[in-house]
This record gives structure tokens, sequence and C-alpha cells, in this order.
């Protein structure tokens, strides 16, 4: 076993033991804070495989998450209203029911992933940056001023949709099937490291013009990588809204796609478990820090200023030593 | 609709673009010399604006306040450039928006643990406030006609300073060609801190002058940050031009925008209809402005070619 | 001899500069072909235009008897042309085994597996290690590229044209950098591609060029001032003012 791989046990079997140990002791509360740190460790896994493996610094990756989360409040808001989706020409109803709000919610993301991918990956470098950024403001300014589904005040649900065979009310059940989730997201990341796509696409990133040049074509590459990147946030953002029961448009906002990044980065970039570690360091020092001090997004900056500029390869790289695999 | 509603929302549109312009010429220049996102950009607005709310309240002068605002912004982006900022020029974009994202979080809950929470006053200067009658009989407020004319002027004289004297020839230089700067024995050092600084004291000035028509408060630096830098990406990362014609856009999108599209689509749907959808499309019109000039010119108007 | 590869009368302005103006040469099946010129005479430029990347302004290019001059890079990749960079572009995070399995990847046609491992893939790795055997790096199978001494990395270049199986290679100075050592390895290795697949060569080298070329064009100022066998060329006075006067 090396060292990367008892670390990542190691995560993941705090990621599981706290929780259980929480739900013995009955302290719902722990076991919401993980749920928390496991959803945006979902939606940085999903990111990482733009950023991390394609080098696609997206600034807008909330959007895929915001999409998520709306897709939830609006099936669940119908669903609770008794009202249809839609009336015309064919009735759509809302739902209740996780995995159709799910593959609802990846199909939207996968959707608007590819337009945006279509027309953000004609641009590189910080225009690339800076054009996702744009596309995240278009949706967070639109779900504001748009008042049909609560606008800036957001949508409540009332009741967290149901999962057929398990009580989702009861936190470590709703917990357990996000980190079923996470898992199954993983294991499918280090199969896409592996295969012939994560090489090509790994390539893409170092040295686009090598890969042209053996007939590749970098943009498809990339383009694939953001639909399946901004599904997966898609996936992790109707779980957060279904953990909050409400959803508002701070989900699309650019400080939760900054966050996504951060996430990443405080784990360590090129880790298939980086984002996790990340997400887990973050909820915790939200929590922890949040409880002594009112300021504690400030000790947050600090930390990850020192991160950024002396230990690059962030929590894996000082465990781990700076050489990645 | 009338025109003089028109060319008051015009007016108010080149208002809004100056400032605009204001924050963006720093940024574009910071990006063109050195090469570096600065998202901590909105902050040394805010530190403008702090700074000036404070000066005014205690002196109880006007333009004490807006040069302490530029004081104090300048000195805030030095020390952020000599202690930071300095150690990501030849970092990748991805550390750059993460190290300088860093800093507007240090620097917004900084600002809230010296003034608290609550949003700061900065009042317009007697002899400025109330409204002027322009040629045509249209009534508008003389501040907001200062702040056109303050903005104007500095675009001239950012120009000039580029274009006739030493120094900015040697900012020119070192957007083209970084080495041959070295070679002509420019002390590469002094000028990336000059850059920054002159950068830092605009947006501090941005900051005290729209300071006192919004209120001061933590976080007003983000959204006027994310327009800079759409209108630096609208005109052409490094082009002081291209900032320029950028926010004009910018700033007369989104207001007329929001005046005209809801009128708009009140010739094509009921009026309530109408409003609702014009108003959030218009929320959105600059943003869909930057990726179709984007789609157009990857790299903006004034852009070099890549 | 039938052309692999002829280029028709391209022109290629930049501005006021004139980088490529009315060339034409072909490349016959079994050659080595050299491109030789002096620094900014218009090299760059012509094999951009060939691989893809530079549209020319005007004139033709046709590869195995298509019209190429609008395809883009990886169409011409495609039909099997197999290129080196002048300074090598390489994966320098993944393993040399890699990088070749990325060029075998192209050919393969089977990028789009997104849960087979690509090690797995006994094709595809076969001829991968086919190609590191031929340019001697298979026992540097699993280094890192970043690892690698530069004369390996110029070897790594030439497998990854390889692994293509191409119809012609294109080579940009593969010996820019190396010993004498590693020159004269690679002029061997070289010397046994061209049973496989034509080459065009450019190349500062003099030795190599003379060594290694059937024919030779020199290019000066952006045109062609000579095309002919390795004696014609030495003895064309154009070519020994122009270009091996200096070196002379």
């Amino acid at each position: 076993m090396t060292r990367e791989t008892l670390l990542n046990t190691l995560l993941m079997a705090l990621l599981i033991g706290v929780p259980l140990w929480a739900w013995v002791a009955d302290e719902p509360f722990t076991i919401t804070l993980a749920t928390r740190a496991v959803i945006f460790a979902l939606a940085a896994v999903g990111l990482n495989i733009a950023l991390g493996l394609g080098g696609l610094v997206s600034l807008g990756h909330a959007v895929y998450f915001g999409i998520g989360g709306y897709a939830m409040g609006i099936l669940a808001y119908h669903a609770q209203t008794y009202t249809p989706l839609m009336a015309w020409p064919f009735v759509i109803e809302g739902t209740k029911f996780m995995p159709v709000i799910w593959l609802v919610a990846m199909v939207v993301s996968a959707v608007v992933a590819f337009v945006i991918g279509l027309l953000s990956l004609r641009t590189s470098g910080v225009y690339f940056i800076m054009i996702t950024l744009a596309f995240g403001q278009m949706f967070y300014f639109f779900t504001i001023s748009w008042p049909r589904y609560g606008g800036e005040d957001g949508l409540s649900i009332y009741v967290r949709n149901g999962f057929p065979g398990l009580n989702t009310l009861d936190p470590i059940q709703f917990f357990a099937i996000c980190l079923a989730l996470l898992c199954a997201v993983l294991w499918l990341n280090a199969r896409i490291v592996k295969s012939p796509f994560g090489l090509a696409l790994g390539a893409a990133r170092q040295v686009p013009q090598r890969v042209e040049t053996v007939g590749l074509d970098p943009f498809r590459l990339k383009l694939v990588a953001l639909v399946i990147s901004g599904t997966i946030c898609g996936l992790a953002g109707a779980l957060f809204a279904d953990l909050n029961r409400f959803v508002s448009p701070t989900m699309f906002s650019w400080q939760m796609s900054g966050e996504l990044i951060v996430f990443i980065i405080l784990g360590g970039l090129g880790r298939v478990f980086g984002p996790v570690a990340g997400a887990t360091l973050f909820v915790l020092l939200e929590h922890l820090l949040g409880g002594v001090s009112d300021y504690f997004l400030f000790y947050v900056g600090l930390l990850l200023l020192l991160v950024v500029l002396f230990t690059p390869g962030g929590i894996y790289g000082i465990l781990l030593g700076r050489s990645k695999s | 609709m009338s025109l003089i509603l028109i060319i008051e929302q015009i007016l108010n549109g080149v208002q809004f673009g100056v400032m605009l312009f204001l924050m963006a010429s720093g940024l574009t220049l910071i990006f063109g010399v050195m090469g570096l996102i600065n998202l901590a950009h909105g902050s040394l607005y805010m530190v403008g604006a702090f700074a000036a709310a404070g000066v005014a309240a205690s002196s109880g002068s006007f333009l004490l306040a807006l040069m302490a605002a530029m004081a104090a912004a300048a000195m805030a982006g030095v020390i952020m450039e000599m202690i930071v900022i300095r150690r990501l020029y030849d970092r990748d974009h991805l550390e750059q928006v993460l190290a300088t994202f860093a800093l507007i979080l240090v620097f917004s809950e900084g600002t809230r643990f010296v003034f608290g929470s609550f949003p700061l006053f900065l009042d317009v200067p007697g002899v400025l406030s109330g409204p002027i009658t322009l040629p045509g009989g249209i009534q508008y407020p003389l501040y907001r006609l200062v702040l056109i004319a303050v903005g104007l002027s500095v675009a001239l004289g950012l120009g000039l300073f580029i274009s006739k004297t030493r120094v900015g020839i040697q900012i020119r230089a070192g957007e083209n060609d970084r080495e041959m700067i070295a070679a002509l024995g420019v002390d590469i050092a002094k000028l990336y801190t000059l850059v920054f600084a002159l950068g830092a004291a605009l947006a501090g000035l941005a900051g005290a002058l729209v300071g006192a028509i919004q209120s001061v408060q933590i976080g007003m630096g983000e959204p006027i940050l994310i327009l800079a830098f759409v209108v630096i990406v609208i005109g052409g990362i490094g082009s002081i031009r291209g900032a320029l014609i950028g926010s004009l856009l910018v700033g007369l999108t989104d207001t007329l925008g929001g005046i005209f599209l809801p009128e708009l689509f009140k010739f094509f749907v009921a009026p309530d209809v109408a409003q609702t959808v014009g108003s959030a499309l218009a929320s959105m019109a600059i943003y869909v402005l930057m990726a179709c000039v984007l789609i157009w010119r990857p790299t903006g108007l004034f852009g070099a070619r890549a | 001899m039938t052309a692999v590869l002829e280029v028709r009368g391209i022109t290629r302005r930049f501005g006021a500069l004139v980088a490529n103006e009315d060339v034409t040469l072909d490349l016959r099946a079994g050659e080595i072909h050299a491109v030789i010129g002096p620094n900014g005479a218009g090299k760059s430029t012509l094999i951009a235009q060939i691989c893809g990347g530079v549209t020319p302004d005007a004139g033709m290019i046709r590869f195995l008897g298509q019209d190429i001059t609008g395809a883009n890079t990886q169409a011409r990749a495609r039909m099997g042309l197999g290129r080196t960079f002048q300074i090598s572009a390489l994966a320098m995070e993944n393993s040399v085994l890699d990088n070749a399995l990325l060029g075998a990847l192209g050919a393969s046609g089977r990028v789009w597996r997104l849960w087979h491992p690509v090690l797995k893939d006994r094709a595809l790795r076969e001829r991968a290690e086919d190609a590191l055997r031929r340019v001697q790096l298979i026992e540097f199978s699993d280094a890192r590229v970043g690892d690698l001494s530069h004369g390996q990395r110029r070897q790594l270049e030439v497998a990854m044209a390889l692994t293509l199986e191409p119809k012609a290679f294109i080579l940009d100075e593969p010996m820019a950098g190396l010993s004498a050592e590693g020159t004269k390895e690679l002029t061997g290795l070289l010397d046994t591609l061209r049973q496989e697949a034509p080459i065009l060569l450019v190349e500062h080298d003099m030795d190599v060029v003379f060594a290694l070329a059937d024919r030779i064009t020199v290019l000066d100022y952006g045109r062609v001032i000579a095309t002919g066998t390795v004696d014609d060329i030495r003895r064309n006075p154009k070519v020994q003012s122009a270009y091996l006067g200096e070196e002379a």
C-alpha cells in the first residue's frame, strides 16, 4: 500500500467513522456536517475532472451546482403544491422521488455544460476563466430577478425527497446515500484517469499541439471533460438542496465557484482524493472556527494564501511530499 | 417614454461606465504589464470607500476624503504587492485566482473587524448636491455630472501618461516585451509596484466617488470587480482604449437594458409578463454581451490576436 | 517515382514579412529529403503549413494524392503525417509509455473509452512498446518524461511519430541539442526509417544532412534557391554564397 492509498483510506475511514459514531451517540448535527462535507467533496471531485485533469480553470462551476439545486427545488415545489410543472403540450408533474430528480439535475447540467463548453472553449487562459465567470453571473442574476421560483429569497421544500426503501429524513440514511454517490463518482474518476480518454485529456492540458499531431482533437476532449464535470456538479447540487431543503441564487454565486476551486487546492491538485480532503477540511474549519470567531473566513483566507504561496500540493502535498504520482 | 428619460438614462449609463473605467483601467494595466489576474482589486475599491467615509466623518472635507481614499488604497496596494502579489507573477492563472480570492476574504473580514458589519455613509458634498438644469430643460444631479467629468479626465490623463511620459513608455514596453525593459535597465520590481499602486489609487478613487451615492459596506467591491473584469475582457486585456470603450458599453448596456428591455417586451406579451421577462433578461444583458464579444473575437475588441 | 507529399507554390506572409514565397518541393517514396537554410529562411513556417496550424495564402499541399491545404492538423495526422517538434512537446508529467500510448491512441480511434484502462489495451500497448523498442527507450517505459535526459526526449519525439505508423515523417530539427553520440545514434535510426516512410528532414547539422539525405532543398529568404542531390547542392554556387559560405 502506498502512502497515498493509506492517506485515502484514512480519509474515507474518517468520513465514515465520524458519522457512525455520531449516529450511535445521537448527534444528528455532526452527521449533517459530514453530509455537507461529502456533498461538497462530490462537487469538487466533479470540478476536478475539468480542472485537475483537463486544466480548465472554470470560475463558473456554480452554474451546475445551482442547476442541480433548482432541479430539485422546482420539481419538489410543484409536487408539494400539487401544480403541474408544465401543462402544455403535455402535462409534466413535479416529483419528490430522488432518482428522478437526480436524473433531471444531471441531464440539464450536462446539456448546459455542453452549450457553455461549446462557446467558452473557443477562448483560453484568462479569457476562459472570465467567460465561465460570466456564465455563472448570468444564471445568478437570472434567478434573482425571476420571481416565479422565489427570486432572491429562494425556495423552501418542506419535506426531504424520498428514496425507495430508505427513510431520507433520518440523517444517517441520507448521509449513506450521499456517501455511496461520492464513492461511485470517485471510482468513476479513478477509472477515467487511467482510461485512454484520461490520458489524452491530461496530455491536452500539458501539450495541446502534440495531441493534435497524433490526430486527436483537444477541443472535443475538453468539451467531454466539461460535460462529465458539470453533470457530477449537478448531482451534487441536487443533494445539497435536499440536505438544506432549500435552494436560493447563492448556489449560483461566484463565491460558490471560487470555493469549489478552493476545495481542490486545499486538498491537493492532481489527486483523485484531493477534493475530498479539501472539502472535509473546509467544512471542519467552517464549523470549528465559525464557533470561535465571527471572522472565520479571515482565517480561511490566510490559510488558503499560505497553501497557494508555499505549499502548492495542498494537504496531500504536505503529507506525502511534493512530487505527484 | 420621453426623450428626457432616455437622455437621463444615457447619462446614467455613461456615469456608471466611467466609474467602471477607473476600476478596469487599473486591472487591465496590471494584467497587461505583469500578467496577473487580481481578484482583490475590488478590495482596494472598498478600502478607498472606507477610508473616504472615515476621513469625511472626522474632517468634514470631501476633497480630503478623496485624497485619503487614493492614498489608503495605494498604500494597501503597495503592501499587498510587496507581501503577496510579487510572488504570483510567475505562477499560473489558477494560483493567481486562488491567492487573490484568499486576499478578498482577508480584506473583507479584516475591514469587518475594524469597521463592523454596518454600512457607513459618505455624503455628497453640499456644493455638488442637488440637480442642475441642462440644455433642453433636463434636470440632472450635478454630482453625477461631476463623476462623468472626473472619469473622462482620468481617462484622458491616463492616456497621456501612458503615451507621453517616460514611465508610461516603460509600461507599454513592459506589455510588449518583459525582457526588453530589463535589458533597457529599468528596475522591473519598482515599475511593477508603481503600476500596482497606480491601479490601486484609481480603484480607491472610484470607491470613494461611488461610495457617496451608494452605501459604503463590506463586499461592495466584488460586484464592481466582476463588472470590471467583464469590461477588460470585452475591451481586450492590456488595452486602455479597450477598457474605456468596454466600460461605456457595459455601463450603457446595463442601464439602458433595465429600462428598454421590459418596454420592448411589452410589444409582444402582457405588461406584467414583459416586466418580469424584461428585467430578468436585463440583469443578464452585460454577461450576454461579453459572451457574444468573446465568441466573435476570443481576445476581446482590442486584444492582441492569439 | 510518385510523390507522397507535394508542396506546390505555397506563399505565406505575416504582415510585411514574406515567410514563404512560391515554395515547391516534393517528398518521394523511400527517400530522405532534407530542407536546409539559414535561420529565418522560412523552414518553420513551411513545416507549420505542411503539418497544419498555418494556412498558406496561396499554393497547394497534396498528401497521398489528396489536397490537404485546408485540412486541420488532426485530419492530416490521421491520414498518416507523423511529425516531431523542434522543441520537445511531450506530456512531462506522464511516463514514457503513456506518451507512446498517446501516439498510438490517435490512430486507434479508441480514445473515447472512459472505463477501460489504457494500459490493458493489448494492441495499443504493443504498438507503443514496439516504437519505444525501436528508439531504445523500452527500458525507460515507466520513467517520467520530466526525468529523462534531453537526448532521450528527442528519441521519444521520434517514437511518438512512429506510433502513428505514418505514411510520411516530418522531422523538425530532430538533432537539436543532441551530443555527438546521440546524433550518431539517431542518424542510424533515421537511416532505417526511410524504408517505412519517406522523411522530410529539417536540420541544421550539415554532417547529418549530407550523411542521410537523398535530396536537399535549400531555402533562403523564404524562397527555394536550389533543389537536388547532395552533390548538386554541394557544388551549387548560389547555395555556397547564401548558406554554406557562412559555415566554411
